[in-house]
């Protein structure tokens, strides 16, 4: 069943959770990448849900925004997107997060290789303690056998894609870590599409950085889904608005709405998410 | 009445503040104050005191020894009122110590090193992580003459003999739990986030363990290791029932070996002014050494990166 069909499915049958009707992404024309179904989400042993039933479909090369208020759950579903929770035991997921046609919840996944088609860049930059090359080079190095010139083309391809080759090209031996904020979060996107995943998760990428790194990194965000399906956690609305093709609203562990940007921010079906929007809570 | 009036009304009868119970209260803190201040100034007086006594007389009586033959010459004996002999020296319990320490070391650190990774990597809150870190702890502490007496039991006995190997295995347990306890504390320094970057990528978790964090963790784990080193170039207590000492220069591992804390113990003691100057040199070498190592430490902890 193609992708397509499945939403369409959703749609005519409106798949209810928590009591709200669901919606599919009808006006985003793409094929899903990863298609979330009846998701839920444990962090202890108890019965506790952080995630209650979710159904999100990533549409191919589009940027996915997911907004609200903190706890709400959009980070936990980021987690499971590329199975970092399997970090921690006693954590646990409980549905599908269908990709390639296979449910990568299921005991088998090579975890190794899901994350290498499932990139992640988080909130803080992560620069690792070696030079510029070797933090771009490390990632290449776990998947593929490359020789040395063909390392050094991936480095500068990888560079240059996160807009931050023009600042590093000449300092590539030197420390990762004397690079200013801004240039590390580029640093570890660049490292992150140097794998060439599929699809690149972003956990709140700017909210550590100033005005003018965020706009380079929004910048670069738009930049990437031409190549890449992108997910991106956020608390800022307007960065939602500026990058996001579809945006999905998460309260108290439920997907709210999910719509496309300019339907979401201007006109929201659901009251909960209006309340959201304009700052009423959260 | 309105409340406004009666509030403003309650603030200007509010009791006026009774300056001579204040004046008596903040006397009585300042003295407070100030004992406690010459309290701790007048502890690290006495403290300093003696710290630099031991300085004093360190340098003074082990400069007056000092001279090329300590760093030439074994042991030679001597006679009392008999200036003819010649001046003997401390070259072998040097090399000793430095064979005996390194030896220490070599097996001490890896051992440590994967137990501190195991505590910090793989076993943070598991039952059996507390019970070893609990255990590496109560080893830490440990008399080291225990050390010794568990060693001379275990090899010392079923070898028939003191030797230098013995002492290199008792300064090897003491590093240990030395090394665990910084290695862990390194490891435990590093954010998850940088865990988490490592893994998001793809990686196996040993080579994040041995790729990342060990470098991020790099001069935090060798200051750990250069403390050992301080710690058991001075120790005489587990030597003195494993590699007993001895009086020239020998690298038979399986024979009884010198070293500088068991030529000091046994020169100071051996009533002869000579060598008891020489092992005041020898006192002053070890100090000087163990200051070193101790910098050496200090400097590279601040130049973490």
């Amino acid at each position: 069943m193609s992708m397509t069909e499945q939403q369409a499915g959703t749609t005519s049958e409106g798949a209810s959770f928590g009591g709200v009707q669901a919606r599919s992404t009808v006006a985003i024309n793409a094929t899903s990448r990863i298609s979330v179904r009846n998701l839920d989400f444990f962090y202890g042993s108890g019965d506790t849900k952080a995630l209650k039933g979710i159904n999100l479909e990533l549409p191919d090369r589009q940027v996915t925004g997911m907004i609200g208020p903190s706890g709400c759950g959009k980070s936990t579903l980021l987690r499971v997107l590329n199975r970092m929770y399997s970090l921690y035991p006693g954590q646990r997921a409980v549905g599908e997060v269908i990709m390639d046609g296979r449910n990568m919840l299921d005991a088998d996944v090579d975890l190794n290789e899901l994350r290498a088609k499932v990139g992640m860049v988080f909130q803080k930059p992560t620069p690792f303690p070696m030079t510029i090359h070797d933090n771009i080079a490390f990632g290449v190095r776990l998947h593929e056998k490359l020789s040395k010139s063909e390392m050094d083309e991936r480095v500068e391809w990888a560079l240059s894609r996160a807009a931050i080759w023009g600042e590093v090209k000449d300092r590539l031996h030197t420390s990762a870590l004397g690079l200013s904020g801004g240039q590390q979060q580029r640093l570890c996107i660049a490292r992150t599409i140097a794998v060439r995943p599929e699809v690149i998760l972003f956990d709140e990428p700017t909210s550590a950085l100033d005005p003018i790194s965020t706009l380079k990194i929004e910048e670069l965000i738009d930049e990437l889904k031409r190549d890449f399906t992108i997910c991106i956690v956020t608390h800022n609305m307007q960065q939602a608005a500026r990058c996001a093709d579809q945006v999905a609203f998460f309260y108290l562990g439920e997907l709210v709405e999910v719509a496309p940007a300019a339907q979401m921010f201007t006109a929201p079906r659901e009251k909960r998410t209006q309340e959201y929007i304009t700052g009423r809570f959260g | 009445m309105s409340s406004t009036t009666l509030g403003t009304g309650r603030i200007q009868s509010a009791p006026a503040k009774d300056m001579v119970t204040a004046r008596a209260l903040g006397r009585r803190r300042k003295f407070k104050d100030n004992l406690v201040r010459w309290l701790c100034i007048g502890a690290t007086a006495v403290g300093l005191f003696f710290l630099a006594s031991i300085m004093v007389t360190l340098l003074w009586r082990g400069l007056a020894a000092m001279d090329l033959t300590i760093f030439t010459t074994e042991f030679r004996p001597t006679r009392y009122g008999d200036d003819s002999l010649p001046k003997g020296g401390l070259i072998h319990a040097i090399l000793g110590s430095i064979l005996q320490v390194a030896i220490g070391t070599a097996i001490g650190t890896p051992i440590g090193l994967l137990v501190g990774t195991y505590l910090a990597e793989y076993a943070r809150n598991s039952m059996m992580g507390n019970a070893v870190r609990f255990v590496s702890d109560i080893l830490l502490s440990a008399p080291s003459i225990l050390i010794g007496l568990f060693i001379y039991q275990l090899v010392v006995l079923p070898m028939g003999g003191f030797s230098g190997i013995a002492g290199a295995l008792a300064l090897a347990i003491i590093v240990i739990p030395v090394v665990v306890r910084t290695t862990e504390d390194m490891l435990q320094l590093i954010p998850n986030t940088l865990r988490e970057a490592v893994i998001g990528l793809g990686a196996p978790k040993w080579k994040m363990i041995t790729l990342v964090c060990y470098k991020a963790a790099l001069s935090g784990i060798v200051t750990g290791i250069l403390l050992a080193v301080a710690r058991i170039a001075g120790e005489t207590a587990p030597l003195l029932l494993t590699s007993f000492g001895n009086n020239i220069t020998s690298f038979d591992l399986s024979k009884a070996m010198a070293s500088l804390p068991i030529a000091i113990y046994q020169q100071a003691n051996s009533g002869f002014p000579d060598l008891i100057a020489i092992a005041w040199s020898g006192a002053l070498l070890i100090t000087v050494g163990v200051l070193a190592i101790n910098i050496m430490a200090r400097v590279l902890l601040r130049s973490k990166i």
